[in-house]
Order: structure tokens, then C-alpha cells, then sequence
């Protein structure tokens, strides 16, 4: 991935940080320019909470390239308590651990290095507590 | 608006076809098509593909198919919206002709999705690549995601799932066109190599190279031409989030939903008024998910209705009887196209061993993505 495309979603990866709308206060993960719950255009910043819990999950056993050295691993979609929903890997624990409905919080990680000399790929991902 | 008929069809075989190139299989099916609804000329195209440009490194194919077919010179585009380009290709042709702007075109669809490509990671680009694929999902990681909330939410079993693909290779076991005709087993399903839990191999479409034509009429300039019409009675297309994850309900596919209730709308009918439908099983919980949103069957009872055999080729309401993207094969582009010319042989009684007993009403659904972009149509045979 080419770095400035990297470096602009840093703030999401690293920090999740997200826009809740002044309106509605519906919060978007990542920020948009318009909200998807009631059009307004005016948000302030906040977080995610790190804290959610587990709506479906699946584990992975063919992946794409970056991620064939890490078969299998777990894929969820976690709602955080803040009602923001987002897909994550769900490490630390086997396939037979998951279960709809279990909480997680959300770890920063490495996710993938491109290659030899591309860059390393941090991000969240959520272990079960 | 003016109404529009479907007066040609034709498709390539679907399946690894090393010997032929992307333009190859385009002009067959086209001419295919031509010949089939003795045109003399066509007044414009829409081709559907999704990403020929990762696929083989061309884009800007509306000009090549056009200047391949010899037609060089009528406007062409291509029309891309991932796994649905196919249908919405049709959508925009159907509005070229009911606009009155043309009177005879084309809409086709095409794919080579194995000349060497990454094919993982050229599809993986219909899901939203900074917030799905960035964490490593596939897109058998995301049907796979809609199956366990569809099991948990409904109680939808393992075996209700194997039971599509059942269901749809024996229907494209008559298929001649099919990519993988052959049976299989609820057994042979559960056991096959596992992709992402809980869906297998078994489950999921194949890649798949092929092409499929169809050509469009008004119904002045189809009335000349001495072959049954089929008529376009709607056309329905809708939108939903982008990543799976932003929706309120996981195995809600509301795309779907929104697209067959313009569609209906349009057509003036009802669910009960479909003899048969030709549906967007990219992976077995799609077509249970879609048989619930096209009005089936009640949300949620898709796995018990597709088991109690309510979709076979024999039963109330057949679905794929082409056999479907499983075992027909799913050449993204084409597919859209693919599942009108099965529509159009069904209605015309011509489809041999895979025939639906009174034909006269058939919709097609064709679905981009994790279910983002949904295009529904529903056809008749002119009396
Ligand atoms: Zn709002």
C-alpha cells in the first residue's frame, strides 16, 4: 500500500478516533462528510470505546497473499459499546473460543508486513476478556 | 416509457477457457445472441465486467468488444458494479431502448477470471479495502460471517446450506453450458475442504472464465422480427452500506429487498406470481438470504423452505434451474447476462431436460459485493 494512503487512515488504526454527528449524534467509524442516520454535516471527534462484544464471527483458512502466514485466524464484526460496529481479527484464543455474543477489547497489533522491504501494518485487533 | 423485449441470447461455456481470450469469448456469445434474433445491426452496447483491468491488465473494453464484433463505431461502454456489472448493464440497456433513444442494442456481460491473476485479491476489491479487507476477510470470510448470524439468529443448519448446492448442481447437471454439471452430496458438502468456517469449497462458486449476450428490442422493431418475445415487465436496483459490518441486521440483504420491490412494482406483480427465478448464490447462504428478501418465503425461513425442497427444479417455486453460479460457473461480468439467458430459454420452453413445468414469469437477481448494490428484473413471454 502506498504510504500516504497508509499514513491517512493512522488516526482510525492506531487511535479509533471517530466523528459523532452534532445532530444525532449517530457516531461514524471512519469519520464521513455526511451522516448515514440523518444527513446533517457537523461532527465533533471522539473515540471508540475499546470495549464491545462479538456479533458474528468466521475463521479463515484460505487467505489473501499479505495474510497467508497467519492461517488459520479468526475474523469478527465487534459492535463497541458505543454502538459502532467494525471488522476485526479476534487473536490470542482457538477457533473453538468464539461464541456470538462474547466480549472483547480491542488490542493495537501488527496485522501484516507487505514483502521484504514494504511497510509494516499496525492496527486493532480485539482479544476476548 | 416504451416497452422493451428480449429478442436474442447466447452464451460461451462457462469454465477454464485457456484456448480462448477475453474479446474471443465475448464475440462468440454476442454473435450467438445476433444470430439467434436475426439482427442486421445493433445501435449501441453495454458490457458488463467487473475488473477486467486486474483480471488480464485491459480496460476500456466497451471500445474492444465493439470493434471485435465488427461494429466499431456505435457508442459502447462498459458497466461496472462488481459481481451485479452484468445485470446493471442490463438495466441501462433496458432504459436506452424505453427512453426511445434506440430501437436494437446489446447488453452483454464478460469475465476471464483465470489467466493467472490474483484472484482472491481482485475480487476482495468489491468489499471496502481500508476497513474489511485490511483485517484480512475474504469474501467466503464474509458470507461465512452472514451464515453464523443467520444460523444463530434463525437456527438455520449445516445441512439446510449444503442442501443449495445440492440442489444446484443437480439442476446444472442438464446444463450444457455448466462449468461443474456434476451431483453432489449434503455429505460431500459438510466434508469438503473447509474456506471459512462454516462454508466449504463445496459451497461456494467457482472461477470461472465466460460470456453471456443478450440482445434488446423495442417492441415496434421486435414485432418484425419473427421469433417469441420475451418482454421486460421491471427493472428494479438499490444500494445498501458498503461494509458489512454498518448494517443493523447481518442477514438482512436489504439491496435485495429494495430491488425486488421496484422491481415488482414495475412488473405489477407479486412474489406468488413467479414461476421460477434465477438468483445470486455466490456462496449457499446467499440464495437462502435472497429467497427470503425476494418474498419466498418468510425472513428467516430460507434454509427450512430450500430443505423441504420448495426450490427444486420440480417444486412451487424453482430456483436456478440453470444450475446458478455454483455449478454453472461464475464468471463475475457475464453472470448478470448469464442468468437472462437462461430466463429467456425457460420462457421459451427451450430448455430441455432442466425445463420449468409453465414457465411464464421469471426474475433474475444479481448481487455486487457483500450485497451493496442488488438488480432485479422480471420477464414475460409476449403472448
Ligand atoms: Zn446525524
Amino acid at each position: 500500500m502506498p504510504s500516504p494512503r497508509y499514513h491517512r487512515e493512522i488516526p482510525q488504526r492506531y487511535r479509533l478516533e471517530a466523528a459523532k454527528c452534532k445532530e444525532c449524534g449517530r457516531m461514524s467509524f471512519p469519520p464521513r462528510r455526511v451522516c448515514s442516520n440523518c444527513g446533517a454535516r457537523e461532527f465533533e471527534m471522539t473515540k471508540l470505546s475499546d470495549h464491545g462484544k462479538i456479533l458474528t464471527y468466521t475463521t479463515i483458512r484460505v487467505a489473501p497473499k499479505d495474510f497467508e502466514n497467519q492461517v488459520p485466524y479468526n475474523v469478527a464484526i465487534v459492535e463497541s459499546e458505543n454502538g459502532v460496529r467494525v471488522t476485526t481479527q479476534v487473536v490470542d484464543c482457538k477457533p473453538e473460543d468464539l461464541e456470538i455474543g462474547k466480549r472483547v477489547k480491542f488490542v493495537f497489533r501488527k496485522l501484516y508486513s507487505e514483502g521484504h522491504t514494504g511497510i509494516i501494518c499496525y492496527g486493532y485487533k480485539a482479544v476476548l476478556i | 416509457m416504451r416497452e422493451v423485449a428480449v429478442v436474442g441470447c447466447g452464451m460461451t461455456k462457462f469454465g477454464e477457457l485457456w484456448s480462448q481470450s477475453l474479446r474471443d469469448i465475448f464475440v462468440e456469445a454476442a454473435l450467438k445472441a445476433i444470430d439467434d434474433a436475426h439482427v442486421d445491426h445493433i445501435d449501441s452496447m453495454y458490457v458488463g465486467s467487473m475488473t477486467p483491468g486486474l483480471f488480464i491488465g485491459q480496460e476500456h473494453i466497451g471500445a474492444l468488444m465493439a470493434d471485435y464484433l465488427g461494429t466499431a463505431s456505435i457508442p459502447a461502454v462498459r458497466v461496472e458494479s462488481a459481481c451485479c456489472s452484468g445485470g446493471m448493464a442490463m438495466r441501462l440497456g433496458y432504459f436506452e431502448i424505453a427512453s426511445g433513444h434506440s430501437e436494437i442494442i446489446l447488453v452483454g456481460g464478460v469475465e476471464k477470471m483465470t489467466d493467472g491473476a490474483d484472484v482472491t485479491y481482485a475480487l476482495a476489491t468489491a468489499a471496502d479495502q481500508e476497513y474489511e479487507v485490511y483485517h484480512g476477510i475474504t469474501f467466503p470470510g464474509l458470507y461465512a460471517m452472514i451464515a453464523k448470524a443467520h444460523m444463530y439468529k434463525y437456527g438455520t443448519t449445516r445441512k439446510q446450506l449444503a442442501m443449495v448446492s445440492v440442489k444446484n448442481h443437480h439442476n446444472g447437471a442438464f446444463n450444457p453450458n455448466a462449468q461443474f454439471p456434476g451431483e453432489v452430496t449434503v455429505e460431500q458438502v459438510i466434508n469438503a475442504t473447509m474456506v471459512a468456517d462454516p462454508l466449504t469449497v463445496l459451497d461456494s462458486s467457482p472461477v470461472s472464465d465466460g460470456a453471456a449476450c443478450v440482445i434488446l428490442a423495442s417492441m415496434d422493431a421486435a414485432s418484425k422480427l419473427q421469433i417469441p418475445l420475451i418482454k421486460v415487465l421491471g427493472s428494479g436496483a438499490a444500494t445498501d452500506t458498503f461494509a458489512l459490518h454498518a448494517r443493523e441486521d447481518i442477514t438482512a440483504l436489504k439491496a435485495v429487498q429494495l430491488s425486488a420491490k421496484a422491481a415488482y412494482e414495475m412488473a405489477k406483480v407479486m412474489p406468488t406470481d413467479i414461476n421460477f427465478a434465477e438468483v445470486h448464490d455466490c456462496f449457499s447462504i446467499a440464495e437462502i438470504c435472497i429467497i427470503e428478501e425476494l418474498g419466498f418465503t418468510d425472513k428467516g425461513k430460507g434454509g427450512s423452505f430450500t430443505e423441504q425442497g420448495r426450490t427444486a427444479l420440480e417444486g412451487p417455486i424453482p430456483v436456478n434451474p440453470s444450475g446458478g453460479l455454483k455449478s454453472k460457473g461464475h464468471p463475475v461480468g457475464a453472470t448478470g447476462v448469464a442468468q437472462i439467458v437462461e430466463t429467456v430459454e425457460q420462457l421459451r420452453g427451450a430448455a430441455g431436460k432442466r425445463q420449468v413445468k409453465n414457465a411464464r414469469i421469471g426474475l433474475t437477481q444479481n448481487m455486487g459485493g457483500s450485497g451493496a448494490s442488488s438488480v432485479v428484473h422480471i420477464f414475460a413471454l409476449q403472448k
